[in-house]
């Protein structure tokens, strides 16, 4: 096993989404991933998060090259034509790749 | 200039902070604080009440606010969709804001009413929670029709185990089971302080409000005209349904703050998952920017006069 296959997901988007958005994850067969919560701006304006219908949130998933696909196919076929949402991937160097490529 | 609350003084420096661009702001988890305690004091002094109350006699007034509840957004909107012109799908959305209500209005209604020390019924509070949930129903359907695949069980998570209709409902229950004599010893926390934390979540509501002003300008004049003239007339069928119901002048002019009163935080959160091709900005700017300090600074007073005089206008 090699860090060659190993992605990074990255999905800025609406804190509305999380609940559904980590089934997604799940279902995909993600093997995990990390929230927290961001602020910025984009082609959607402002969003400050000063409370909850415009607070964004930032979703990392470390996972193997065909998981990162499907996940960013999922999203956006799914998400990109009504929510606020950003999203890419990365090649990482991880310490221990079999843990993210079961 | 002594008639003003001073909670509302707070909310008007909270709006002038944000028109100056100032850096205030309450920090989120004390918000999401406030506004836990808000929601738990409102939930417990309405399950108090309802403990002295044979729950059965309620069920009237459930079932006729539970069907106005599901009446409002239809009332709503023709309005938005043929002479506003907005999509279906906004149109829905803001109607479901219209015919949902807020929490923070209702707080407002309530300081109002204790400050002159006008009764009303405290068992309102069941009202919200009861007002709070068909619209949200009728606003998915008006935007989507009924079709076999919705996603009701999602919509239903969303809708009932939201914050606000949880910690509502918590509050009542507990209210309810422990009756006034158990809830005493923490009525200093929530009943005491009442005035307090509503004085900190108005000053957000106005740092709030103040974000969607800016976006007033851009949807124009239908949405401010809309805005207003939606929760007068709604207040004018709250007096009437709480006269119908027998409510007493403090109870009825209540109501009829909460018929007038727009969702800012459920409704919102559950039209964005079930109905995203809403535009959110839209509805917010309506129901945040226009209607909530509209209703604070106008409308509550407003509707209260109306109730003490709708015999002498109406009836006579």
């Amino acid at each position: 096993m090699n860090n060659d296959d190993i992605k990074l997901v990255t999905i800025f988007t609406e804190a509305a989404l999380e609940s559904q958005l980590v089934k997604d994850i799940d279902s995909l067969g993600a093997p995990g991933y990390t929230i927290t919560n961001a602020r910025g701006k984009g082609r959607r304006g402002l969003r400050g998060a000063s409370w909850e219908a415009n607070s964004n949130i930032r979703v990392e998933i470390i996972c193997a090259q065909p998981v990162a696909e499907d996940i960013l196919a999922h999203l956006h076929k799914t998400y990109y034509d009504n929510y606020a949402m950003v999203s890419f991937s990365n090649d990482i160097q991880v310490l221990r790749p079999e843990k993210f490529n079961p | 200039m002594n008639s003003i609350d001073p909670v509302i003084w707070f909310f008007l420096f909270g709006l002038l902070a944000g028109v100056l661009k100032s850096e205030l702001r309450l920090p989120s988890q004390i918000y999401d604080f406030v506004s836990m305690l808000l929601l738990l004091t409102i939930g417990l002094k309405g399950g108090i009440e309802l403990a002295n109350q044979p729950f059965a006699l309620l069920l009237p007034q459930i079932a006729v606010i539970v069907l106005a509840g599901f009446l409002l957004p239809f009332l709503a909107f023709p309005a938005l969709r043929y002479i506003g012109r907005f999509s279906k799908a906004d149109s829905a959305s803001i109607a479901a804001h219209y015919g949902s209500v807020s929490v923070g209005t209702f707080a407002v209604a309530v300081a109002y009413m204790n400050s002159r020390s006008i009764p009303f019924e405290e068992h309102m509070a069941l009202f919200v929670v009861l007002l709070e949930i068909p619209a949200i129903l009728v606003g998915i359907v008006l935007a989507k029709g009924i079709s076999k695949n919705m996603q009701w069980s999602k919509t239903a998570h969303e809708v009932m185990l939201g914050k606000g209709v949880m910690f509502l409902t918590g509050g009542l229950l507990i209210g309810w089971l422990s009756g006034p004599s158990g809830v005493a010893p923490i009525a200093p926390l929530f009943f005491d302080l009442f005035k307090g934390v509503l004085a900190l979540f108005l000053l957000e509501m106005g740092l709030i409000t103040a974000t969607q002003l800016g976006s007033l300008k851009r949807d124009g004049i239908f949405l401010l005209v809309f805005g207003i003239i939606t929760p007068v007339s709604f207040s004018l069928l709250g007096i009437l349904t709480g006269f119908s119901l027998g409510l007493s002048m403090g109870g009825s002019a209540v109501l009829a703050t909460l018929f007038a009163s727009a969702s800012y935080i459920a409704v919102p959160a559950a039209m964005r998952i079930s109905v995203p091709e809403a535009n959110p900005t839209l509805s917010l700017t309506a129901s945040l920017g226009i209607t909530f300090p509209f209703n604070i600074l106008i409308g509550i007073p407003l509707y209260y006069w109306l109730t003490t005089h709708f015999q002498t206008i109406f009836l006579t």
